[in-house]
């Protein structure tokens, strides 16, 4: 085929079906190409888990909206703003001394989109969705997380209806900090409930 | 739940930086973005979605598919054809043909120069 110089390695079968999909629901009206680049556009740049350490900053230093925002999640969030499609029907979960909290999803992958943006390859990997319901302290030690034996696990599974976001426990020593500062120490695992946040290094 | 049955036999999680990109290529992102708006647009409802996605992912499991998550998006494109055929929005005919005109128009597509299907009568 060296002759045929005009020709194109073939493209990906996947990546055709896409272009397909879209042709077709745009052609027909049903889709907007322009709706789904700034959709596109808007998860890759501006939803992510940024979006859930504030709120876990707010938390941590107002206690009336913490007290708001483990009544009702999803009123509290879009306090601050966020809002949309799986966020609707928000439960927030707080750490404590005494319990531990991790969010998984075992049929697929729904997870709280506007606060933790879209989920981690390893959140949507057969593996985790088994092991986080049969053997969550095997999953936290994978993560680098002990807890000591008296400290219970408690595991949510998400679903279309409910999505789950930790509130994890403040680190000591960082009484001094901005809500700023805080939410800078706010890691997206520590909200899923597979990392505690550590306290900055000093 | 402390004395996990064979929790040593089961696969290690697959990791991931904390800021990888959101999407691995282009047609996750479309793929991603597609089955939101029409969801939006009240074609289907979440749940309804939720429901094709979940029965690809466990077809997938079925077939032998490790699924380390790396090939979500697929599972995800399958469920959307399936749902946008049941939901008589398209045909698997309609949306066979688009995939050969699209193949066709990429491979014999110059370098540099967009990609475009030819002049044709737009699906009704």
């Amino acid at each position: 085929m060296a002759h045929d110089h005009a020709h194109n390695a073939p493209p990906s079968e996947t990546a055709m079906r896409v272009k397909a999909l879209e042709t077709l629901l745009t052609e027909k009206g049903l889709l907007d190409p322009a709706a789904i680049d700034a959709l596109v556009e808007t998860y890759e740049t501006k939803i992510g888990p940024r979006n859930g350490a504030k709120v876990v900053a707010r938390a941590w230093t107002d206690p009336d909206y913490k007290q708001r925002l483990l009544e009702d999640g999803s009123a509290a969030i879009a306090e601050l703003g966020f809002s949309g499609v799986q966020g609707e029907d928000m439960v927030v979960v707080e750490n404590t001394d005494d319990v531990h909290n991790l969010v998984t999803c075992t049929l697929c992958s729904c997870y709280p989109w506007p606060t933790l943006g879209l989920p981690p390859i390893w959140f949507k990997s057969a593996p985790y969705r088994a092991r986080s319901v049969i053997d969550p302290r095997g999953v936290l030690e994978e993560f680098g997380v002990e807890l000591s034996d008296d400290i219970e696990v408690r595991v949510w599974d998400s679903s279309a209806e409910l999505r789950y976001l930790v509130l994890p426990q403040r680190p000591a020593g960082t009484e001094g900090l901005s809500e700023d500062e805080l939410a800078a120490l706010v890691t997206r695992d520590s909200m899923i409930g597979t990392a505690l946040v550590e306290a900055p290094a000093s | 739940m402390s004395d996990a049955q064979s929790a040593d036999d089961l696969p290690k999680l697959p990791w991931e930086a904390e800021d990888g990109p959101v999407f691995k290529e282009p047609w996750e992102a479309t793929a991603f973005a597609m089955a939101v708006r029409l969801s939006e647009a009240g074609k289907f409802t979440w749940s309804e979605w939720v429901d094709y996605l979940s029965a690809e992912i466990a077809a997938a499991k079925r077939r032998g598919d490790p699924d380390l998550g790396d090939r979500y998006y697929e599972h995800w494109l399958s469920a959307l054809e399936k749902l946008v055929i049941d939901k008589g929005l398209g045909s698997e005919a309609e949306l066979a043909s688009l995939k050969h005109d699209w193949t066709e128009a990429t491979i014999h597509t110059p370098h540099g120069q967009p990609t475009e299907l030819k002049k044709r009568t737009p699906a009704t």
